[in-house]
């Protein structure tokens, strides 16, 4: 069992936060990662910037962007994180689109996952065929935490298919979008939950995109094991008082 | 080796389908079904129609007499800029609209560069009496104006992209993004040879038209079907594969991919691609990508909005990548001097991103060859830019 399934084990209604890496400063990696870890927050998501983003909406292509300017990359970001696990325990995934990824090396990149105590990994252009060649063996072997995005127009034979996969958790998308669209969910999107907790997972789910609030993060804790919230967090946290912005979203949320 | 597509999506190392699972039943959808949608008799039919009828296929070969005298050569030019809308584009929309509607798709989306294939993308909405939406670089709608304007003419709707480079890799993305929030409705015409697999190959196919015309065309004026080389520009590539397509595996024709090297390879301002850069993946297909040693896609440059892109194909991948092909860079003061040369040579004003093709004739050993140009669009969206560029 690695942190995340020992935090699924023991704990229901999840909150966990992404964030992108080397935003708003370049170096505020491990700080966001200690307040939110302090703040009583349950996972992490760190985002490895990329140039161009396409399931993302204007909020973390803006986070991205500024991030590559102040110049995050992977082998910074694995630097960053590299004395993590001396100071929290709080499960850690990374998560990003794979070209940086390949251009890093697949083996190294697990290398550094292993090293640095990163939990498990979220890359939602990986096919599923690329990660059995690329990563299967070395991530059941470290028992690393492989997580797949299903979405609304995702099959339920495909969700079967990558319940079979994934080690950790389903990522269950809100709705048929990219991140940051704010709504209350419809009851398309309820029916939608309501039938993948039908197809008794081997995993727990979360449920993302979209969820900015106490409300949304409430609702969605309905369905699911927990929620994750990315463009609303990035929007309310201010580089000049980081530390006051990131207690008073999570206060608002818990 | 086999050049065309594998029955996993890849030519090669490079191709594949590198989508979000938001895009996966969308292109699930297409893969299961568009060769046998396009191979029915019906849809042949109907696409043969359009193509003959409306955008006035076939597209002559022409014997390029005073360009062929001056370098010594025999040059064909194939007239894509004399298809409706003024480029080889509209080949590839009719196909994708006629295709849409066999999938009860209800709304289009595209992107554009030099708005070409917006224009044939509004085109064929207007003509079949579908709702249109294009994404355009804000860069592009300053250059490509009336490119801008007959989209809207034509009743389509043009939301720029405003992000990055605001060009057309960023319009690309836009359009994913919609496509990924209106995934039931909405088919997604992709304008050239990239994307995820089925869309290179569905693409080359709806262009291969262009060779499949080549074949007889050429056989009536020289006593074979084939010529020694074949001249194209390739921005993602799609007027290249068409005009490559049914040659691919006759080794004695020379393919020759010509890209845009912008203020020149050294300066880094340049869409040179094969060039400058290296394995990536961008758009949903492995490829040839330029790209910084941290995998950020870098902002490519050129003159000409059609092939500001820094991917290409990944047919061209592997045919650059198995030396099938040959790519060579042609910079913005190069082309603009071949636009102006067929211009005064021939009576013909090329887009500039066509123009690209005519300026390596010095470069290739074609004296006394048969040589095919694909003379992909015509001049008009660019007079502008010729205007600006003076010198004539
Ligand atoms: C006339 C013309 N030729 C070529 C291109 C480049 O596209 P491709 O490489 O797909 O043929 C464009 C793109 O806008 C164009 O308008």
């Amino acid at each position: 069992m690695n942190r995340i399934n020992k935090l699924f084990d023991k704990k229901d209604n999840i909150l966990s936060i992404y964030f992108t890496a080397g935003y708003p400063s370049l170096n505020d990696t491990n700080y966001i990662i200690k307040t939110l870890d302090e703040c009583g927050v349950d996972m992490i998501e760190v985002g490895m910037p990329f140039s161009d983003p396409i399931a993302d909406g204007p909020v973390i292509q803006n986070s991205n962007n500024i991030a590559i300017e102040n110049g995050i990359s992977i082998s910074l970001l694995f630097n960053q994180l590299s004395q993590i696990r001396t100071f929290t325990q709080i499960p850690i995934t990374l998560m990003g689109y794979l070209n940086p990824i390949y251009q890093y090396g697949y083996d190294n990149f697990i290398n550094k996952l292993i090293t640095c105590g990163i939990d498990g990994v979220i890359i939602p252009d990986l096919p599923l065929s690329d990660y059995k060649k690329h990563f299967k063996s070395s991530f059941n072997k470290y028992n690393l935490s492989y997580i797949s995005l299903v979405s609304p127009n995702t099959s339920e034979e495909r969700i079967k298919e990558i319940d079979s996969i994934s080690k950790g958790f389903i990522y269950v998308v809100s709705s048929s979008s990219i991140t940051g669209k704010k709504s209350e969910f419809s009851k398309n999107q309820i029916e939608y939950f309501k039938k993948i907790n039908k197809l008794n997972l081997s995993n727990p789910t979360i449920i993302g995109f979209g969820i900015s609030d106490k409300k949304t993060f409430n609702s969605a804790c309905k369905y699911s094991n927990g929620a994750i919230i990315g463009s609303s967090f990035i929007n309310s946290i201010s580089s000049v008082k980081l530390n006051e912005s990131i207690i008073q979203f999570v206060s608002n949320i818990k | 080796m086999k050049y065309n597509v594998n029955d996993k999506g890849f030519y090669g190392d490079f191709g594949g389908a590198y989508i979000p699972e938001m895009l996966y039943s969308n292109i699930d959808e297409l893969n299961k079904n568009y060769l046998s949608i396009i191979e029915e008799d019906s849809f042949s039919k109907k696409f043969n129609y359009y193509l003959k009828k409306y955008v006035g296929r076939p597209t002559p070969l022409y014997y390029a007499k005073r360009l062929s005298e001056k370098y010594n050569s025999k040059i064909y030019l194939k007239r894509e800029d004399l298809c409706h809308t003024g480029a080889h584009k509209i080949n590839n929309t009719i196909g994708q609209i006629l295709l849409a509607k066999e999938l009860n798709k209800k709304k289009i989306i595209a992107e554009t560069g030099a708005g070409q294939h917006g224009v044939a993308t509004a085109t064929v909405c207007a003509l079949m009496g579908m709702k249109c939406v294009i994404y355009m670089g804000e860069v592009d709608i300053e250059r490509q104006r009336p490119n801008v304007e007959r989209m809207k003419i034509l009743g389509a709707e043009i939301r720029p992209a405003i992000s990055g480079s605001k060009t057309l890799k960023d319009a690309t993305n836009e359009a994913m993004r919609h496509w990924i929030n209106n995934p039931d409705d909405t088919h997604y015409i992709i304008g050239s040879v990239v994307g995820p697999h089925p869309y290179p190959d569905m693409v080359a196919r709806f262009q291969s038209v262009i060779s499949e015309e080549v074949l007889y065309q050429l056989d009536e004026v020289e006593d074979r079907n084939y010529p020694d080389y074949i001249l194209a520009c390739v921005g993602g590539g799609s007027n290249a594969a068409g005009i490559f397509y049914h040659y691919l595996d006759n080794k004695k024709v020379k393919l020759i991919g010509i890209e845009a090297g912008g203020m020149g390879i050294e300066t880094k301002k340049s869409a040179a691609t094969t060039t400058l850069g290296n394995k990536g993946i961008l758009h949903g297909s492995k490829t040839l990508l330029m790209q910084d040693k941290n995998g950020q896609v870098t902002e490519p440059y050129s003159i000409s909005a059609g092939l500001d892109y820094p991917g290409i194909g990944p047919l061209h991948a592997h045919l650059f990548d198995s030396k099938r092909g040959k790519y060579i860079s042609v910079d913005d003061n190069d082309a603009m001097n071949a636009g102006l040369e067929l211009s005064r040579l021939e009576g013909i004003i090329p887009a500039i991103e066509t123009a690209h093709a005519f300026a390596v004739f010095d470069r290739l050993e074609i004296k006394n060859r048969v040589v095919v140009v694909n003379l992909s669009g015509r001049g008009d969206k660019d007079l502008e830019t010729y205007i600006k560029w003076g010198k004539y």
